[in-house]
């Protein structure tokens, strides 16, 4: 029978746990305010919440005789948010920098099952249906905004690294890309001229590879290029350089042929009936989507594999520090166990110790999460990295780590600390007190 | 060894709190496990099979195609045995996350890549047949394809000459890696630039190649053949870059990030929590058995054996911990590399990776123990018997 309790008893924890961390994880910050406020209230206005208050502040009180193990907790949980984090934030900095890339009022078109501008072709004829197609925006001289593009790679070296390879994308763009993507602006020297051999590195590029300074010059498929200015456009085009689609072409020998064609469409409603158009066209076999739609794709499934590895690594380690702070707050209660004992021969109740246990597990995971979290952003905000995306060619990104990925490190900690506390706290209330007492 | 049960009676003396420390330990070593596996995956530069090749690419991107008569100029020089050309396809089969790492090869490819072991009879049929397809024994299975079988693949980039972009192909062939191949061997399709070139939109394809695959006498030549197939094409309007199979390899894996600096990054915060942790475990076993520690002095043990004991326990809580976390590592890796449907290519834990665990948990063991175990060295058997 009283086996039978005990494992009954286990099951009730068990479930409780289970239910903490599911209602936790659906928490939104103003739920964990709330119940931090409730908990305040409760300790100020009733006995009961006094009393924690006092045996929690014996506890505080003796924590720098326990610093070494107290800092097990902290440091394991610091470590867990820290790794946790990072992974995040390199998972949403490249997510956010695809997502800017792209906006539901331009629209680009590529050959059908092309997937990616590098693969796909249209020939001149084609690229001229396509402007001319219904819904998309005329500009002052009555021709159609859009442009035609040819994305090639090239292959530079990264800075500081004058051996490595990276395969740099270069676009060729048309005269209207200015009106259509008009967030690029340039910050130093000034646009290409269209028909010379002149190119504009985007800031993320320059930041990243070698000799792409406004000024300097590069061989490109044998010829060389000048670079006469730099431009910021916050989005993935700024891994990118720029110059004209007839001189790339004709470097590239391309012929009249473009890759991809990039409209500006009169509204975002006029998406539908733009692709429509170009659909039932019989002369023309392509992939029609918003350009917020192609660069999302492009970040799927890195951000997805990003998130995955990120998470698992993140529940192994908290399962290293659930233990770990197991470890120390049973350490931690045994030392204190007369104490604690002493406390409830007196008229203290179960609760205030239980409650007491866990706020101190809780503060010191408290603590660890904002060490670790704290550590990531003075490391890693804004910092620039850049993988391979969709064009086999770089994409330069920068880590974010934003207000709610901090959080997200912060409510991991508590967790750990919650579970990490709860065991050690209700065997601090249960052990009987005449043996605790009785123990040397 | 004749101290073994009295070490092993005081590691678990606790056995809460030595337990709570294996299942640190355990996430820890899991975790190392599975990292190193991955970064394995990514790391394809250390087949040692390919240190007589080199690969010959356009000096300005990968993007840009080779002339086929550089091939003939190359062959010609001295040190260079054989030539073979590859072209890259860009294949998907069926739905587009079904990507197939598919190439268009000359008919002496498989001689290039001996590690690509097929059967003489499929080698034979794969001659024969002009639409023939030879597959990795790992990308057969994922997708479900036998011998005989025909399968539509769809290229991303080239178009057929009647604009259809799905090509069929007879699967004739299905390969095995031989032993100490690159990572993902077993993972490829290839089939006739012959074919290739016939049925291609592009009709001046006929006249280019992706890249060259050089086969060397002896690797030692290998900087000056590189030297002189670049200066073949030096000042053309096709200049290329030479260099080896294993110099590509690491250029391109670096593309897409340092995985090797991201893993070491993730495994010393690892670790060195866990050095805390276990430390901490130590230090408060240690200070727990301080009068059993003076009995077992005053009873005659040395102070020497006192501190090998001490040294000895933590080592064998690492060791034991480590252990079950590295074989639990090596029952996990297959099974996410199957979840993942062939997508992550983990190799299973290897020997390096066990070396690397064990010397680990040895190194970790001593460095957790030394303190602990000099304090208990250290101890005055009058003032511990008595409590001070």
């Amino acid at each position: 029978m009283k086996t039978f309790k005990k494992f009954l008893g286990g099951l009730l924890l068990l479930a409780i746990i289970v239910l903490f961390l599911v209602v936790w994880t659906a928490l939104p910050w103003q739920g964990v305010v709330g119940l931090a406020i409730a908990l305040a209230v409760w300790m100020v206005a009733t006995r009961r919440g006094r009393q924690t208050w006092q045996v929690t502040r014996v506890g505080l009180s003796t924590l720098a005789q326990r610093l070494g193990s107290s800092s097990v907790v902290v440091v394991g949980i610091a470590g867990v948010v820290g790794v946790l984090v990072a992974m995040l934030a390199m998972s949403e900095g490249f997510a956010e920098t695809l997502r800017a890339s792209g906006n539901d009022h331009t629209a680009i078109v590529l050959r059908g099952g092309s997937q990616a501008e590098l693969n796909s072709v249209l020939d001149r004829d084609s690229a001229n249906v396509v402007m001319q197609a219904p819904g998309v925006k005329k500009g002052a001289s009555g021709r159609p905004i859009a442009s035609g593009e040819l994305v090639v790679v090239a292959d530079l070296p990264r800075k500081g690294d004058p051996n490595s390879d990276s395969n740099v994308p270069i676009r060729g763009v048309s005269d209207d890309v200015w009106a259509l993507r008009d967030n690029v602006k340039i910050i130093a020297g000034r646009k290409f001229t269209p028909g010379l051999r002149e190119l504009i590195v985007g800031k993320g590029a320059a930041g990243q590879f070698a000799g792409l300074e406004v000024g300097k010059s590069l061989r490109l498929a044998g010829q060389t290029w000048t670079v006469v200015g730099e431009f910021e456009s916050h989005d993935s085009l700024e891994s990118e350089l720029w110059g004209d689609t007839q001189s790339v072409a004709s470097a590239y020998r391309r012929g009249s042929s473009v890759q991809s064609v990039t409209v500006l469409l009169e509204s975002s409603k006029a998406f539908d009936a733009f692709k429509a158009s170009l659909a039932a066209d019989p002369r023309l076999k392509v992939d029609v989507s918003t350009t917020q739609a192609y660069f999302s794709k492009q970040s799927e499934a890195l951000t997805k594999t990003l998130r995955i590895v990120g998470i698992t690594v993140g529940i192994i380690m908290a399962i290293g520090a659930v233990f770990g702070a197991l470890n120390t707050m049973f350490a931690a209660i045994q030392a204190r166990a007369r104490e604690i004992a002493t406390l409830r021969a007196i008229g203290f109740r179960g609760i205030p110790v239980v409650v007491s246990v866990m706020l101190e597990t809780m503060l010191l995971a408290l603590l660890g999460g904002i060490i670790g979290a704290g550590i990531v952003w003075l490391i890693f905000h804004n910092y620039t990295a850049s993988t391979l995306g969709a064009n086999f060619s770089q994409v330069v990104f920068q880590f974010q780590v934003g207000p709610a990925l901090l959080w997200t490190g912060l409510k991991w900690a508590l967790a750990i600390g919650f579970i990490g506390g709860l065991f050690p706290a209700l065997r601090a209330a249960r052990v009987p007190v005449t043996t605790a007492l009785r123990e040397l | 060894m004749k101290y073994f049960h009295l070490i092993w009676a005081a590691l678990f003396r606790r056995k809460a709190r030595t337990f709570f420390t294996l299942v640190s330990i355990l996430a820890a070593f899991l975790l190392f496990g599975m990292l190193d596996a991955t970064r394995s995956a990514f790391d394809s530069g250390g087949s040692v099979i390919g240190v007589d090749r080199l690969i010959t690419t356009s000096r300005y991107s990968i993007i840009q195609s080779l002339p086929v008569s550089l091939g003939t100029q190359i062959k010609a020089i001295p040190g260079v045995k054989d030539v073979g050309a590859s072209n890259w396809f860009g294949g998907i089969y069926q739905d587009p996350k079904n990507f197939v790492l598919s190439f268009a090869v000359s008919d002496n490819y498989f001689d290039i890549y001996h590690e690509i072991q097929l059967a003489p009879e499929q080698r034979k049929a794969y001659e024969n047949t002009r639409t023939g397809a030879i597959v990795g024994e790992a990308l057969a299975k994922r997708f479900g394809w036998k011998l005989g079988d025909k399968i539509p693949l769809q290229s991303t980039i080239f178009p057929q000459r009647n604009g259809d972009k799905t090509w069929p192909f007879d699967i004739v062939g299905i390969y095995t890696a031989a032993p100490g191949a690159a990572n993902g061997t077993d993972q490829q399709f290839f089939f006739h630039h012959k074919y290739f070139e016939d049925a291609n939109a592009f009709q001046s394809i006929g006249t280019t190649v992706g890249w060259y695959v050089i086969r060397l006498n002896s690797a030692n030549d290998a900087d000056r053949v590189a030297k002189a197939v670049d200066a073949l094409s030096a000042n053309s309007d096709h200049e290329t870059k030479t260099q080896t199979e294993q110099a590509f390899n690491a250029s391109f894996a670096k593309q897409i990030g340092d995985i090797g600096l991201i893993v070491t990054a993730i495994m010393g915060a690892v670790f060195f929590t866990l050095i805390l942790l276990t430390g901490n475990t130590m230090a408060q076993a240690v200070r727990e058995r301080t009068s059993e520690l003076a009995v077992l002095k005053t009873i005659g043990f040395s102070s020497h054996s006192v501190l090998y004991m001490v040294l000895a326990e933590s080592v064998l809580l690492l060791v034991i911990g480590g252990v079950i976390g590295l074989a639990l590592a090596g029952v996990i890796v297959p099974i996410v590399a199957k979840g993942s449907g062939g997508m992550l290519n983990l190799p299973p834990v290897g020997t390096q990776t066990w070396l690397l665990g064990l010397v680990l948990m040895l190194v970790i063991g001593a460095i957790v123990g030394a303190l602990p175990a000099l304090r208990a060295m250290r101890l005055n058997i009058v003032d511990a018997l008595a409590g001070r």
